[in-house]
Order: structure tokens, then C-alpha cells, then sequence
């Protein structure tokens, strides 16, 4: 599953291998009867890629269906304010459904009806929207849909709960572990693994057990190669040139890999992965892998090996973030391995900052963004200053917020 | 004798007998350290040919409700890889000699290192090493590391498995095969899945390996059936429940005796 050979030092297309590491990362640590069932959709995925119908036939969706290409923003307002590099907006808020997660979830689903032989899926979420991605493509390909959600998180994305229920998906609800996204992970999991015959695990990040981290950066990659383009054109409102930075907040990193990708041999920029900092990575709260050295450590979790929040004994650390998506103790193992290459770098940014990059582009831009995507906004508050005026910085605005205003009211109440 | 020889002469010894292993599971540390202690000590006397000596995970993807809720009481309680090592010691030495084969999930195993694992374990009286997400092929650093302490490594094969996937199989394990009866997670069912005689006919033709049945036990007509076309009858959930029950220790151990007697044939 490699795309282009690369001039430099790093092949970046020779990842993952055939066994499906991204160096020490990825694998398939999955139990035995799963095995077959991942052979089998890496089988219908490599194929998919090289059939110009079904290509086609996705692009055409993604078109007159998502809404594709989505456009790029100047956030002139914000760039004024913060007195620095030009800022863009990559409007992944803009595609149908809310999000980046139809890409993936409308690629996978139609992987399954043209090229596997089964009848369900069933699928995670966290925030939500990957289910509602996931509820809508089913909808739309007349395939039968269940999700699976924490009941930490069904409380505090309650619109999208009943949004997935209205296009006619199940939502079932998680009440083991922490009740949040891992734990819906595990039960989506035990699904697949006892009605595998007939079912395709739909999973909504750039995560799990090969093939599926470079299986879903494909389908997300979709955002950079836009970008990409667009950046450099003018007409389609780029600054008529590559940026210095490219930002996204990272959970299991399908926005911030998809952006990335096309972008990886362009060694003049920079590529910041933004994890969710939640009360502090002192305070423990938080669901930063690799900015808390004590326990972000390499680790297996739910099929991919990569850092893991976990304590010394190897059980999995409970993790804190004000937004559901971000709220997840792994990370997708090629962004383990693009850190460990030196090709991407990652910080991270507190529930509080996201706050103040959630107002900024409210007040200063009139988008209400995800709180996924307000942790990229929080970090590039702090980053643009640092830059001259003539650089340029594109953000991936991953989502947009009507999910999250019932949080937003909780959290700042009469401040907003 | 210790470690997968320990393992091979059991069933050696059953095969010449004509019966079945009785292959009880129980999570270490549930109820309570202490209970859990006598629950191993109780299914030795009643009967048990080799013991799964569950080493509990936060995130047991392969199990059902109610491995689940006791390998999390189990954690809560305060349970750690290093004790239950420990309390594998202490039956030991108590003079318990019935084989054990640890049961965990590979990240407690890899946060503790795959190396020092396999020599603690060893040297704790734990004969092998069963880790349900962690198939041949992932394996390469575990494996050579259980074989060099005398660790038999178990592995698992399903109803889904290809014949690619068993021989595979047949080529890594050591000590016995484990036989996921249904495609699903642990838990007692009602009915044993009715292809069952056909793939454990399927991974007849590879291995000479024993093989022994999981996945769904509960009871000791099923535990005879089951005996009748394999070597080895695994029981978890069925035993767990027992475990967490008002008469606890005493339930384990007559399910245990009726489940012994099941896989000698009735
Ligand atoms: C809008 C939005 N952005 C980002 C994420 C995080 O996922 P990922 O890191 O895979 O992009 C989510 C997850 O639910 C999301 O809804």
C-alpha cells in the first residue's frame, strides 16, 4: 500500500509496509478471528484504489454529495488581530454532515457495498460526528448502521445523538470504562468480532489495526490535496503560495493526517499536530500522548501499536478533553512515526485556550468551529504573533460547533 | 517438571487416559486477592488439568460482559501484573502443581517487557502464555522470549481462520491450540455452535498439537460433548459468574466438579 517514491532522505511513501508498520508503529494486534476480516478489506481497499469506476464513483459522490472541494478561507480578521502570519482555513466545516469524517466514512461505505459482501456496519464515536458521517453515508447507500457511544459522551453531544437516530442508524450506548470513545471502541469491536461475516467495522480515524490508519489517511487525504492546489491559486483564494505552517488538532489524527499528507515531501513546511491539553499535562487531565513523558509512552492499544497514555503497569490512562473527539488515550501510529522522522511536530493546547480560539473565530471570523477543531485555533493564537507578517499558516478546521454549544454554554455560560 | 512440558506431560498423560483436559479460566484478583488465591486452589482439587491464570486489563476487547466486570473489580481491588505473578508463587508454593497458563492482553505484557515477563513467569511457576491480540506475526519478540524460559505459547484460531491462518498457527504454538468455538467474545451460551466438529476437523489436518475448546462452556453436558473431539475443555465466564456469586468459593466448586466430570466423558 505505498503512493510515490520520494527524493529525500525519508521515503514517505514506503509506509506502511506490507505487514503494515509505520516503523515501530501500526501492526494488527488483533484477536484471530478478525484476521481474515482485515486481510479481506485490505484485499477490497487495494483493489478500489486502482478501479477508475469506483473512483469515479467517489469522487462524483464527494462532489455533488459532500459538497467537495470544500473552500479555503482567509481569516483576515484573526490574522489582523494576532498581529503576525497570515492565517487560512481549510473548511472541512463546510462538507455535508459537519466534518472531515464523511470523507473517510462515505469511502469506507462505499468500499463495502461495490466491493465486500457484507449487509452492516457498525461504527465508534466520540464527538459524534464520525457516527453521524457514518449514519449519513449509511443512509444514503441503503446500508443497516450501528453506533456505538460512550454515555460520558452521548450526554454531551446530544444533537448528534438524535441526529444519527433521525437518519436511521441505532445508537447504542456504552456504559463500560470510561464511557467515552475508547470504551465505544471496545464494544465496536466485540460486534465485529461476533457478526464479522456480515459486518465491516466502520472505523472513523487514522487508527486500529492495518490496514485501516493508511486506509482512512487516504480517503482524509483528500484535504491536503485540495489544499495543496488551492494555496497556490489565487483565484481560489490562496495566497498564491505554499504555507510555512499547516495545523490540526490531532485525536486519532485522520484530519491532521489527511492535510498532511500531500504535504509531507514539501520539507519549507512545517506540519504541528495540536493534542488536547485538557486542565494541564501536570494536572493529569489530559489527552496529550506525546507531551506527557511519564505516561505517553509505546504502548498497543485496540489493534495499533503507538504512544499510549498509560501507567506503569500498562492499563490504559483515563484521559480528560473538553471536546469528546479528542478524548482518546492513542494516537495514530503514523504520526508516531512522522514525530520519531522529524517530519511533524506536536504541542499541545489546554481546554482554557481552546476556549479563547473557539471566541476568536466566533467573534473575529463569524464561524463557530468544532471544539476539536478550536484546539487548533487555541495554538495558532499563540503562533501567529510568533511569525512575520509575509508568512502564512493553514489551519485544518476539521468541524464545525453546533454540536458542541450545549458545552460551550455549560463552560462559559453568560460569557458568550 | 515446569513449563510447556509440564503442559505436554498433562496431556500426554490424558490422551493415554482417553479424556479430556478440564481448562478452567479465573481472572487473578476477583473477588479479592485472598478469594481469587482459593479459587485457583478449589478448581486444582476439583479436578482442573491446567489452570488460565487471568492477569487482568483495562481493555479486554476480547471478552464479554462478564470477564469484563470481574478483570475491572480485579483492577479497582488494586491488582497488578507484578502481584499477580506473585500469586502464582504462592500456590506454588502452597503445592499446587497443576500447569498455568497466564492469560493477559499485550499491553500490560509490553509495558512490563516482553523479556523480564517471560523470566518473572517463569520463575513464578507459570508453565505458558496465552494473549489474545497478539497473533503470530506480531509476535516475534514474545515468542523467542516465552521459548527461552520454557514458556509453551499458546495461540488461538477461529471459525473464520483460513487455512493459511492454521498453519501458521500450527508452526508458532507450543503446549496446545486454543479453539475459539464461536466468532464472538467470551461468555457462557446456551448451545455449542453446531459447525464445531467440522473446524476442529479442519485444524486436525495440520497439527498434532493438542487442541482444546473455548469460548461459550458452561456446563458439564457441554463439557462432555466437547470432550468427545478434542483434547482440552476451556470454561471462563460460567466459573467467573460462580465466583462473584453469594455462595462463591462453594459454586466454584461444584460447577468445577461437574465441568471435571463433563470432560471425562460424562
Ligand atoms: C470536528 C472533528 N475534528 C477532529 C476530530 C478528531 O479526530 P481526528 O484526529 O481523527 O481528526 C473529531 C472527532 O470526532 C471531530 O469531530
Amino acid at each position: 500500500m505505498t503512493l510515490s517514491t520520494t527524493t529525500t532522505a525519508v521515503n514517505f511513501g514506503a509506509v506502511p509496509d506490507e505487514t503494515g508498520r509505520f516503523g515501530p508503529y501500526g501492526g494488527k494486534y488483533v484477536p484471530e478471528t478478525l484476521m481474515p476480516a482485515l486481510d479481506e478489506l485490505e484485499e477490497a481497499y487495494l483493489n478500489a484504489r486502482v478501479d477508475k469506476a469506483f473512483m469515479a464513483e467517489l469522487a462524483h459522490l464527494q462532489h455533488t454529495y459532500v459538497g467537495r472541494p470544500t473552500p479555503l478561507t482567509y481569516a483576515r480578521r484573526l490574522s489582523e488581530e494576532l498581529g503576525g502570519a497570515r492565517i487560512y482555513l481549510k473548511r472541512e466545516d463546510l462538507a455535508h454532515s459537519g466534518a472531515h469524517k464523511i470523507n473517510n466514512a462515505l469511502g469506507q461505505a462505499l468500499l463495502m457495498k461495490r466491493k465486500m459482501g457484507k449487509t452492516r456496519i457498525v461504527a465508534e464515536t466520540g464527538a459524534g460526528q464520525h457516527g453521524v458521517a457514518t449514519a449519513t453515508a449509511a443512509a444514503l447507500l441503503g446500508i443497516g448502521c450501528i453506533v456505538y457511544m460512550g454515555t460520558v459522551d452521548m450526554e454531551r453531544q446530544k444533537p448528534n445523538v438524535f441526529r444519527m437516530q433521525l437518519l436511521g442508524t441505532e445508537v447504542r450506548a456504552v456504559e463500560s470504562g470510561s464511557q467515552t470513545l475508547k470504551d465505544a471502541i471496545n464494544e465496536a469491536i466485540r460486534d465485529w468480532v461476533t457478526n464479522v461475516e456480515s459486518t465491516h467495522y466502520l472505523l472513523g480515524s487514522a487508527l486500529g489495526p492495518h490496514p485501516y490508519p493508511a486506509m482512512v489517511r487516504d480517503f482524509q487525504s483528500i484535504i491536503g490535496l485540495e489544499a495543496h492546489s488551492q494555496m497556490q491559486d489565487p483565484a481560489e483564494g490562496g495566497p498564491g503560495r505554499l504555507p510555512d505552517a499547516i495545523v490540526a488538532c490531532v485525536g486519532g489524527g485522520s484530519n491532521a493526517i489527511g492535510i498532511f499528507h500531500p504535504f509531507l515531501e514539501e520539507e519549507s513546511v512545517r506540519l504541528i499536530g495540536v493534542e488536547a491539553g485538557g486542565h494541564g499535562i501536570e494536572d493529569g487531565a489530559h489527552a496529550a500522548r506525546f507531551a506527557d513523558p511519564e505516561r505517553g509512552r509505546l504502548g498497543v492499544l485496540q489493534g495499533t501499536k503507538s504512544y499510549v497514555l498509560q501507567d506503569g503497569d500498562g492499563q490504559i490512562a483515563l484521559t480528560h478533553s473538553i471536546s469528546a473527539g479528542l478524548d482518546y488515550a492513542s494516537v495514530g501510529p503514523e504520526h508516531a512515526w512522522l514525530r520519531d522522522v522529524g517530519r511533524s511536530e506536536y504541542t499541545y493546547c489546554t481546554d482554557a485556550q481552546t476556549l479563547k480560539g473557539f471566541k476568536a473565530l466566533c467573534e473575529l471570523e463569524g464561524i463557530i468551529p468544532a471544539l476539536e477543531s478550536a484546539h487548533a485555533i487555541g495554538y495558532v493564537l499563540e503562533l501567529a504573533p510568533q511569525m512575520a507578517e509575509d508568512q502564512v499558516i493553514l489551519v485544518n478546521l476539521s468541524g464545525r460547533g453546533d454540536k458542541d454549544l450545549g458545552t460551550v454554554m455549560q463552560t462559559i455560560g453568560g460569557d458568550i | 517438571m515446569r513449563g510447556v512440558e509440564r503442559i505436554e506431560q498433562v496431556f500426554r498423560k490424558l490422551k493415554k487416559a482417553g479424556v479430556a483436559a478440564f481448562m478452567p479460566y479465573h481472572a487473578m484478583g476477583y473477588p479479592t486477592r485472598q478469594k481469587s488465591l482459593e479459587i485457583i486452589a478449589v478448581l486444582a482439587e476439583a479436578g482442573a488439568d491446567l489452570v488460565e491464570f487471568g492477569i487482568p486489563h483495562s481493555d479486554p476487547l476480547a471478552d464479554g460482559p462478564t470477564v469484563q466486570t470481574a478483570t475491572y473489580a480485579a483492577l479497582v481491588g488494586g491488582t497488578t501484573v507484578a502481584d499477580c505473578l506473585q500469586m502464582a508463587r504462592e500456590l506454588r508454593d502452597q503445592g499446587v502443581d497443576t500447569p498455568f497458563c497466564a492469560m493477559s492482553y499485550y499491553n500490560p505484557i509490553l509495558a512490563f517487557g516482553e523479556e523480564r515477563f517471560a523470566n518473572a513467569a517463569a520463575k513464578a511457576g507459570i508453565d505458558g502464555l496465552i494473549v489474545p491480540d497478539l497473533p503470530p506475526g506480531e509476535s516475534e519478540l514474545l515468542e523467542p522470549a516465552c521459548r527461552a524460559a520454557g514458556l509453551a505459547t499458546v495461540y488461538m484460531l477461529a471459525p473464520t481462520s483460513t487455512e493459511d491462518r492454521i498453519k501458521s498457527v500450527a508452526r508458532h504454538a507450543t503446549g496446545f491450540i486454543y479453539l475459539v468455538s464461536v466468532t464472538g467474545i467470551t461468555g457462557a451460551r446456551a448451545e455449542l455452535p453446531p459447525g464445531l466438529p467440522a473446524f476442529v476437523e479442519r485444524v486436525r489436518r495440520h497439527t498434532d498439537l493438542p487442541l482444546a475448546v473455548g469460548f461459550g462452556i458452561s456446563t458439564g453436558p457441554q463439557a462432555a460433548k466437547v470432550s468427545e473431539i478434542v483434547d482440552g475443555v476451556i470454561v471462563g465466564s460460567a466459573l467467573v459468574k460462580a465466583a462473584g456469586s453469594e455462595a462463591g468459593v462453594d459454586a466454584v466448586r461444584s460447577l468445577a466438579e461437574q465441568l471435571a466430570a463433563g470432560s471425562r466423558g460424562g
